[in-house]
């Protein structure tokens, strides 16, 4: 069986015929070839696949595609300029050397976004508290960290 | 993930109506628990009834006396919620320790309740706030709803719709970790109502419980030390790789104690 | 001169991409016709596979075919190889039991491959894979090391009744037990080194594709060293020629060793994608890279060091059993041997050591490298023992390393190695002072009055890197040459593409690579593209491991950019008619000595490529140059970490709330970079110190940590902001006089954390991963001590 699943991904319409048991990443990695969110565990615990649906952060490997019917998503590859200037979040990240092998990546910015939101003025431990649900494995947080600090700073001005 | 029928609930009675019908149908909330399950195919809906679109079903309601939060609020609504930060600082601050952010706006009050993972936070708020959880078809006292592991007083067809926390006087809820899953090993919800005191501890047993020798020396005088030094029987806690029962009953004490000062704070 | 970009903090030429969603990692890869495939795994641990039935499975929606161990062992695809030959101390070859891609006759671990099942969508192939009905007789297990050979222990293999892949030795005993005997003060310690899962956060992939034209394939492999996984798979397993296989890693999400091996998901689906001619794609889930990733460490281990009246250090004697999983992976046999017996004089003189490996099959995955591999284990007996021994005979932890510390290179130690430099003292020296330890017995007192239990902890490690001396190690039992290759490509108009060997999943080798031929060839940065992780592209390569890459790595690239060179300088000479001899290299200009004639370096490349003017009978056309190098010796990084930590005994809680790092990595290329390595070591190091630790259930040979909810991955709050510094003592024997820094952290930080952590609780010892209830239950059993 199969269902109908319309939705806005980075300002754009999209809709496809999808199996009900698609998850909401599946059909952004699979149906609309944005591959730029991943995953990254099966439990729902690594945030590399960390999107933003209304407005909110959330992990698109734990809810259906059809959970997100109507919503409006932004993915990683939804946040840079149209001429390609990166989001004040990505160039922290870049100008604090918090990614290394690029694969929490997207789930981090997309997280740290949503962080800064909630958050305008973090402290580093509210920062870390915060990270609670992405995992990374290659820079032990401490740029990344800096990077947030950073941008939350930029962000605010 | 094994295949299922998909329909979105127009109303709860509808959802209802679909519930009573298929007895392998599930109702999808938050999702928050039941998909990942879903992933790892440990669960195996034929149906799943998404409640995602019952506006009625979100929203929080506070006055002096008592809070209602809609049953599909999120943790994240209910954390940032001024009114429940004003009436029930405790609540608002254990829906902030709820998962992580991402899943704390996704996931609902009422998803987590009927659900009654052991390890889950919000049974302890209910349970020493003495709340009352409603459903579409009656009101269950918090002493009522909570069965055991996974297991609660909801019957075929029953669907929570809201709960109501009476404000207490003072209270505090205190959370340690299991350090992979962040998962309460042991949480420990203590509420003075200014009538009576309760202790209602997660995460230590299969299901949310009460203690009693607390309660009562609480209520005699609302301190740290009073609990300090009561000892939880190990005998029936849960045990597992991070946790032994006896390190568990530990916690509960210490725990205890730490809400006490928090909530005299 | 134009500023160098030697040891600037270049900002990463790769981070666009990743941070706009443009990395291109194996899973994003999907080719045309493409199936997908899911493994059907054994849920026991030890079972004989009575029968396989998939005739149900083959009529499921979707499948395309269903492959088992008979399909392969039918068409002669052998078994994955070993890479190292470990000869054990009676002259006999270790024991290599086959390692079928898809089990034969019995399955020997939980998540051992059984068979693969290839549908038209992944879900397809999953809910397939359910109905293959494989039928099991479970046999006894056995999982933990220190099991394998008690008497009554199931053989994991019929080759190796006692579960022994060898037992073998490093040193000289006999003058070790005599120091022994006349020594004034003896600590032993017996502690586990826990076993670990990698868990780089992109999960292994392979999508295989095979083209009828030309008789050919593609492997897309979530892979650290294409080269190696081609050559092991074509000439070991698969049986193709070489040249009809082409392996791409692409972008890789991390490796830490856990994807340098040849696996059997990607012999599989290589070997399948020619039976169903269509492309065969698998990734997999976080599940199946917990129970089918190589894991790491797992020892068990007496050691004991023998001092004398003034702590000198007169002998070391290390006693282990080392856990190879049920089967052999790639290079399994030397971590816990050659990776690791080697680096037991640590940063001493220890005269004589003696260490005996005893290396053992059980019903877990296969253990191999993981970031350190060897060395961290090393480190950890070193480390531990010397601390333990300063407490015991009251001495001050830094005074007691600095009474032994190697203070003249070369330095030969007893266990095979030649130290080439390093400054230990210097090193300590600064971690000391930026760690503020002369104010740490005051921070300890405010902690007491607060409840809490602080501690200080000290580790001074070496490595030994840049591996490695390819006929040292062939003498040592590798069956691989361990050089690497590179090539510089100069465009006619000098722009250039630099071909590297040196696998990225990263480390960031597009922006060092790219810095060190920026400054060889005097061209700016934007003028070079590194490119590595294709063999079609690749002259050859031996990846990225064991911290390798700048050094021997960078060193070929160096070699080949002064090939261009010393060519250029032929052609210069030609151009502006003077003597060869007279013309310099400087500033990215060819320049007659003396005067003020010169050609730019993209003149030289167009005179190259548009030969009119130039020396035809003398010089080929063309500016492109290949180098190999295999290097003369390791590279010995060093260094001092210094822990701070504080317990909560209330919770066994702890916090480190000072980890100081000060290491010694040679020359450093880009400090930013090799700062972002650093952090992320220490992350694993503490991560093993505090949180992580694999578990297998005893008697069942279940995985219990099988997931993120029971394996404890660090997270941010977990550490906490490092401080890092350096002290340079370049490399004696290569250009650049780099070391390596990507292991360095997850070597030295593990014996930094817990030789805090016991100082915090007074105890010995205290096993790895020190969880909070581990850390209460010490706190529990010294105050029932304190009480008696």
């Amino acid at each position: 069986m199969t269902v109908k699943v319309s939705l806005t991904v980075n300002g754009k319409p999209a809709s496809a015929e999808i199996e009900e048991r698609t998850l909401l990443v599946n059909f952004i990695r699979d149906t609309l070839r944005l591959t730029g969110t991943h995953v990254g565990c099966d439990t729902a615990q690594c945030g590399a696949c960390t999107i933003h649906m209304n407005g909110r952060a959330v992990k698109s490997c734990n809810m259906l595609a059809m959970q997100a019917e109507g919503a409006e998503l932004v993915t990683i590859e939804g946040i840079a300029k149209a001429d390609g200037t990166l989001h004040p979040m990505q160039e922290a990240f870049r100008q604090h050397h918090g990614l290394q092998c690029g694969f929490c990546t997207p789930g981090m910015v997309m997280s740290a976004i949503d962080l800064v939101k909630n958050f305008p003025d973090p402290s580093e431990e509210l920062i870390r508290e915060q990270l609670d649900g992405n995992l990374c494995r290659c820079t032990g947080y401490h740029n990344i960290v800096k990077a947030i600090k950073a941008a939350s700073q930029t962000m605010r001005s | 993930m094994y295949s299922f029928d998909y329909q979105k609930a127009k109303s709860v009675a509808d959802a209802a109506k679909v519930l009573a019908k298929d007895g392998d149908a599930k109702l999808l909330a938050g999702g928050q628990s039941l998909i990942a399950a879903m992933k790892l195919r440990l669960a195996h809906p034929s149906e799943v009834i998404d409640l995602g679109t019952i506006k009625e079903l979100s929203g929080i309601k506070a006055d002096s006396k008592a809070v209602a939060i809609g049953a599909m609020t999120r943790h994240a609504e209910v954390a940032s919620s001024a009114a429940v930060k004003k009436a029930i600082p405790a609540l608002a601050s254990l829906a902030a320790g709820i998962g992580d952010r991402m899943v704390r706006n996704m996931g609902t009050i009422g998803g987590s309740l009927a659900n009654n993972d052991p390890a889950a936070d919000y049974p302890a708020a209910v349970l020493a706030l003495g709340a009352t959880v409603v459903t579409n078809k009656r009101k269950i006292a918090a002493d009522e709803f909570f069965k055991g592991m996974y297991e609660t007083a909801l019957q075929k067809g029953e669907i929570i719709t809201s709960v109501s926390f009476p404000v207490p006087k003072r209270a505090a809820y205190m959370k340690f970790k299991n350090p992979a899953s962040r998962y309460a090993i042991v949480g420990v919800f203590v509420a003075d109502s200014g009538t009576g005191v309760r202790v209602a501890v997660t995460g230590a047993g299969p299901s949310v419980f009460r203690v009693a020798a607390m309660e009562k020396a609480l209520a005699a005088k609302f301190a740290p030390e009073s609990v300090a030094s009561i000892a939880v029987p190990e005998k029936g806690l849960n045990t597992d790789l991070h946790a032994k029962a006896d390190y568990r009953a530990h916690l509960i004490t210490v725990m205890a104690r730490r809400a006490v000062e928090a909530a005299m704070k | 001169m134009a500023t160098p970009y030697i040891g600037a903090s270049i900002k990463r030429k790769e981070d666009y991409r990743f941070l706009t969603g443009a990395g291109n990692y194996t899973d994003d890869v999907a080719l045309p016709r493409q199936t997908h495939a899911h493994f059907v795994r054994s849920p026991h641990a030890h079972a004989k596979i009575k029968s396989i039935r998939k005739d149900k499975a083959l009529k499921a929606p979707g499948v395309v075919a269903i492959f088992t161990g008979d399909d392969l062992a039918g068409a002669k695809v052998n078994g994955l190889p070993c890479g190292w030959l470990i000869t054990d101390v009676n002259g006999q070859p270790m024991k290599e039991p086959p390692h079928p891609c898809l089990a034969q006759g019995k399955a020997r671990y939980v998540g051992d491959h059984v068979a693969i099942v290839i549908a038209e969508s992944y879900q397809q192939a999953r809910d397939a894979a359910e109905l293959v009905k494989v039928e099991y007789e479970e046999l006894p297990a056995v999982v933990r090391a220190g099991d394998a050979r008690k008497e009554g222990a199931p053989a994991v293999h019929d080759i190796a009744p006692d579960n022994t892949c060898y037992v073998w030795g490093l040193g000289d005993k006999a003058a070790v037990d005599k120091a022994f005997a006349g020594a004034a003060h003896v600590t032993t310690l017996e502690f586990l080194n826990n076993r670990l899962i990698p868990n780089a956060i992109e999960p292994r992939a392979a999508n295989a594709s095979y083209s009828r034209a030309d008789d050919s394939y593609t492997l897309y492999v979530a892979s650290q060293n294409p080269h190696v996984e081609r050559l092991l798979m074509t000439a070991f397993v698969l049986g193709l020629p070489e040249h009809k296989v082409r392996v791409v890693a692409p972008d890789v999400g991390g490796g830490f060793g856990s994807k340098i091996y040849l696996y059997a998901e990607d012999v599989v689906c290589t070997w399948a994608s020619k039976q169903i001619n269509r492309p065969v794609k698998w990734t997999a889930d976080r599940s199946e890279s917990f129970v089918s990733d190589a894991h790491g460490r797992d020892h068990v281990t007496k050691a004991e060091l023998a001092l004398d009246r003034e702590g000198r250090f007169l002998a070391m004697r290390v006693t282990t059993t080392a856990n190879m999983g049920a089967y052999l992976s790639t290079f399994a046999s030397c971590i816990p041997t050659i990776l690791y017996a080697t680096l037991l004089a640590g940063q001493y003189t220890t005269p004589v050591i003696y260490a005996e490996v005893t290396a053992v099959f059980t019903n877990t995955a296969p253990v191999d490298a993981y970031r350190g591999a060897g060395r961290p284990e090393a480190t950890y007996v070193v480390e531990r023992l010397v601390e333990t021994a300063a407490r015991e005979m009251k001495m001050s932890p830094a005074e007691i390393r600095r009474r032994n510390f190697i203070k003249t290179f070369p330095y030969q130690t007893p266990v095979a190695l030649l130290y080439d430099t390093g400054n230990y003292e210097a090193t300590l020296a600064e971690a000391l002072r930026i760690a503020d330890v002369a104010g740490f017995q005051g921070r300890k007192a405010d902690a007491a009055r607060r409840g809490k239990l602080r501690g200080l902890g000290y580790s001074c490690y070496i490595e030994a890197c840049g591996i490695a001396p390819s006929n040292v190690a062939g003498a040592l039992g590798a069956r691989a040459g361990l050089f690497e290759a590179g090539e510089v490509r100069v465009h006619p108009t000098g722009k250039v593409t630099v071909f590297t060997g040196s696998h990225s999943h990263g480390q960031g080798h597009e922006t060092t690579f790219g810095q060190v031929v920026a400054d060889r060839l005097g061209i700016p940065m934007e003028d070079i593209e590194i490119v590595h992780g294709d063999t079609g592209k690749i002259l050859f390569g031996m990846g990225t491991y064991g911290s390798r890459s700048i050094a021997v790595g960078g060193t070929a690239i160096v070699k080949a950019a002064d090939k261009i060179v010393a060519k250029g300088k032929k052609i210069a000479a030609h151009l502006m008619e003077a003597a060869e001899a007279d013309i310099e290299f400087k500033d990215g200009a060819f320049v007659v000595r003396g005067t003020d004639k010169k050609k730019a370096f993209a003149e030289v490349s167009l005179a190259a490529y548009v030969p009119h003017n130039y020396p035809l009978d003398k010089l080929e056309p063309g500016l492109n140059e290949n180098a190999f190098y295999d290097p003369a010796n390791f590279t010995f990084p060093a260094g001092s970490h210094i822990c701070e930590i504080e317990v909560d005994p209330d919770t066994g809680t702890v916090s480190i709330v000072n980890f100081t790092a000060v290491d010694d990595f040679g020359k450093i290329i880009n400090p930013m970079i090799v700062e972002g390595q650093v952090h992320g070591g220490l992350t694993q190091g503490i991560g093993q110190a505090l949180t992580e630790g694999c578990h297998y259930d005893k008697e069942s040979g279940q995985l219990v940590t099988g997931s993120y909810l029971d394996y404890c991955m660090p997270r941010a709050d977990d550490v906490p902001a490092f401080k890092v510094g350096t002290k340079e003592t370049p490399c004696t024997h290569n250009p650049l006089g780099v070391k390596g820094c990507g292991e360095a952290g997850a070597i030295g930080a593990p014996a930094a954390v817990m030789n805090a952590l016991t100082d915090a609780l007074g105890v010995r010892d205290i096993e790895m991963p020190a969880t909070p209830q581990r850390i209460w239950r010490a706190c529990q059993e010294s105050k029932m001590k304190k009480a008696a």
